[in-house]
């Protein structure tokens, strides 16, 4: 029990820290005036450097390549730049003829849900548990936390059954975008995440807001959102690049394909698109998240530190 | 294991609300009517609106499926007949299915390809980039960018290479030193290394940077004070930076064994299990029981077992590094 919540601490205090130890690591400027640790971390470091460029950025930039080639030229050259030419019309084709433009937008469609409510369960339930502090607040949050030590495996086909017949209320989910949004904002993570960094904001300001005559709902709307900004932007990435990658769980709910995000739909049509086709749509796919990856590279590498952590 | 149920909603709220005021005197008792009108003067209505939204998505979708798979894996269910109880029956069929001693082998032959392949890998990574400067920020870019692309993409890229025609990825750089060509996934003994192995590059990013922000926090002073002292490079990784990220890695080895063991897109849409069943793992079986052959209990008593499993492994590991670390 003790090591996720300590892990939830040092992880939220880490990025602070990060900034001000910049100091000095294992290697001082004493060993720098070596001249054999100076070669020796010259050598690793490129060897480290060339390694990732052709391991990490290498598969990349293949499928770039095989986006725009022929199913011939993929197949039987794959390490010569397009012997054909540039098939430019491999993007519009992959786009209308295998769905991709559909898929993209479930996608997006699906992303947008998952974040929107993602927040909405994080934020109002972490106001609750760390601000609001009513009597029943040490118990929801417990019950949040033991959701965390349970592994996921455990509710897979009970939560499908669920989503089948929803108690008291006997709707079925499956094929709406409801049966993805919702399970995924029951996020144990984002809603722990939320209620420390709240516990960490100034308690004065609300007390001072409430003998003010600021109700619940204004203390909320004009105080704790706009002092939330940070973690509403850790959470968003989380919850954005989280449903971008999820697999299984639209598979299950998602039968349909004029429903299904792109992971669903490449994984379905993989062995029977023609392999031109099948690559421009996984270059399609890759576009944004890697864009908003670039974009937003501190606060993703910043956060890389909670996603691990979800996975306890 | 300690599935908790949700809390009871009409229990009156009694928060930082409804607190009586520095100048008002501590509230007398009173009738319940007078004390519910009181708790909702004083916010406990829209305090408990605030919880809704928590209390809803974890009471439907994280709470009661987790007491349902308690229920269903001691039912007979198909999800169209009524279920009817049949005590340990599922787990019984489950036990005595041949294949799932072969999809317990399997899965355990990928945590420890994964253990061997990809545990280490991300502490050396992260010790050499938090001696770099100038290049940090783009070797972190760079390590992390695997981890960004949906595992599907991914791991429909790596079935590409490995494509076991002579003129697939990895055959013609293995053919530039005259060696293969080589089936990989069709290969029995080469599928399930090949597929850690893309595994391994989809997630070794997010290990790196946990491993490398744990790095940049240890103080600067133990490094200074074993230089002074006239500790190596070498030995002050032993002596200072491996002691400090111990924590850390404990952490670390436990999340990706539980991780690996529940194991699935990746051997689901690589080889779907194949060949020879030699990539099926737990998860997948699970998959089979519930959406092929429509048995929900036998599916669910499975998933309970493996869950049951992890944590046991996990108490057992979280008390003896304990123990260990106390030493």
């Amino acid at each position: 029990m003790t090591s996720v919540t300590t892990t939830v601490r040092a992880i939220t205090r880490r990025p602070r820290e990060q900034d001000e130890s910049e100091e000095r690591s294992n290697i001082s400027a004493l060993d720098r005036s070596r001249r054999t640790v100076r070669v020796t971390t010259r050598i690793l470091t490129v060897l480290l450097i060339v390694g990732l460029v052709v391991v990490a950025f290498g598969p990349l930039l293949w499928l770039f390549k095989a986006a725009l080639s022929t199913s011939q030229d993929i197949l039987k050259y794959p390490f010569e730049w397009w012997p054909s030419g540039i098939q430019w019309q491999n993007l519009p084709d992959a786009w209308s003829q295998i769905r991709i433009g559909q898929y993209l937008l479930n996608t997006v469609w699906m992303a947008a849900g998952c974040w929107f409510f993602g927040l909405l369960v994080a934020l109002t339930g972490g106001y609750g548990i760390a601000i609001l502090r009513p009597k029943y607040a040490k118990a929801v949050n417990a019950a949040v936390l033991a959701t965390l030590f349970i592994p996921g495996v455990v509710s897979l086909i009970s939560l499908y059954v669920t989503i089948l017949d929803v108690p008291l209320i006997g709707v079925n989910l499956v094929n709406t975008f409801w049966a993805v949004w919702l399970p995924t904002a029951a996020s144990a993570f984002n809603v722990l995440l939320v209620a420390r960094f709240f516990d960490r904001l100034p308690r004065d300001v609300f007390e001072a807001a409430r003998i003010d005559g600021a109700g619940v709902f204004r203390v909320f709307w004009s105080i704790v959102l706009p002092m939330s900004r940070p973690v509403i932007g850790v959470v968003s990435l989380l919850t954005i690049v989280g449903s971008w990658k999820e697999f299984l769980w639209p598979l299950l709910v998602l039968p349909s394909p004029d429903l299904q995000p792109l992971s669903v739909g490449l994984y379905r049509i993989s062995d029977t698109a023609p392999t031109s086709l099948l690559m421009a749509g996984m270059f399609i796919s890759v576009i944004i998240p890697i864009g908003l990856f670039l974009l937003f590279q501190r606060q993703f590498l910043r956060s890389a530190g909670q996603a691990g952590a979800i996975k306890g | 294991m300690t599935a908790t149920a949700p809390p009871v909603l009409d229990e009156p709220a009694v928060g930082a609300y409804d607190r009586p005021g520095p100048t008002q005197q501590p509230r007398p008792r009173r009738r319940p009517i007078a004390a519910f009108s009181a708790w909702v003067r004083a916010g406990g209505v829209a305090t408990l609106v605030m919880f809704l939204p928590l209390l809803l998505t974890f009471g439907y979708f994280a709470w009661w499926p987790i007491l349902k798979s308690l229920i269903l894996a001691f039912q007979s269910t198909d999800l169209i007949n009524e279920p009817t109880w049949v005590g340990l029956r599922n787990f019984e069929r489950v036990l005595a299915d041949p294949l799932l001693w072969t999809a317990a082998g399997n899965t355990v032959w990928f945590a420890v390809l994964a253990l061997l392949i990809g545990f280490p890998l991300p502490i050396l990574m992260a010790m050499v980039m938090a001696e770099l400067r100038r290049t940090r920020q783009i070797s972190s870019v760079l390590v992390y960018l695997p981890v960004i692309i949906p595992p599907v993409v991914s791991v429909l890229l790596w079935k590409q290479f490995y494509d076991p025609s002579a003129s697939g990825l990895f055959n013609t750089v293995l053919g530039w030193f005259g060696l293969g060509p080589v089936g990989w996934l069709q290969d029995p003994a080469l599928a399930m290394p090949s597929i850690v192995i893309q595994a391994t590059w989809a997630t070794a990013g997010t290990a790196t940077i946990i491993y490398l922000a744990a790095l940049m926090s240890i103080q600067a002073e133990l490094y200074d004070a074993a230089e002074v002292d006239g500790a190596s490079i070498l030995q002050r990784t032993w002596h200072v930076t491996l002691p400090q990220l111990r924590s850390v890695i404990l952490l670390m080895l436990l999340l990706q064994i539980i991780g690996t063991m529940q194991v699935f897109t990746d051997p689901f849409v690589m080889t779907g299990g194949g060949p020879e069943n030699r990539t099926v793992t737990l998860l997948m079986l699970v998959y089979n029981y519930a959406f092929l052959s429509g048995d929900f209990g036998k599916a669910t008593a499975l998933s309970l077992l493996l869950a049951l499993v992890l944590s046991v492994v996990s108490a057992i590991y979280l008390r003896l590094t304990r123990k260990w670390s106390e030493s």
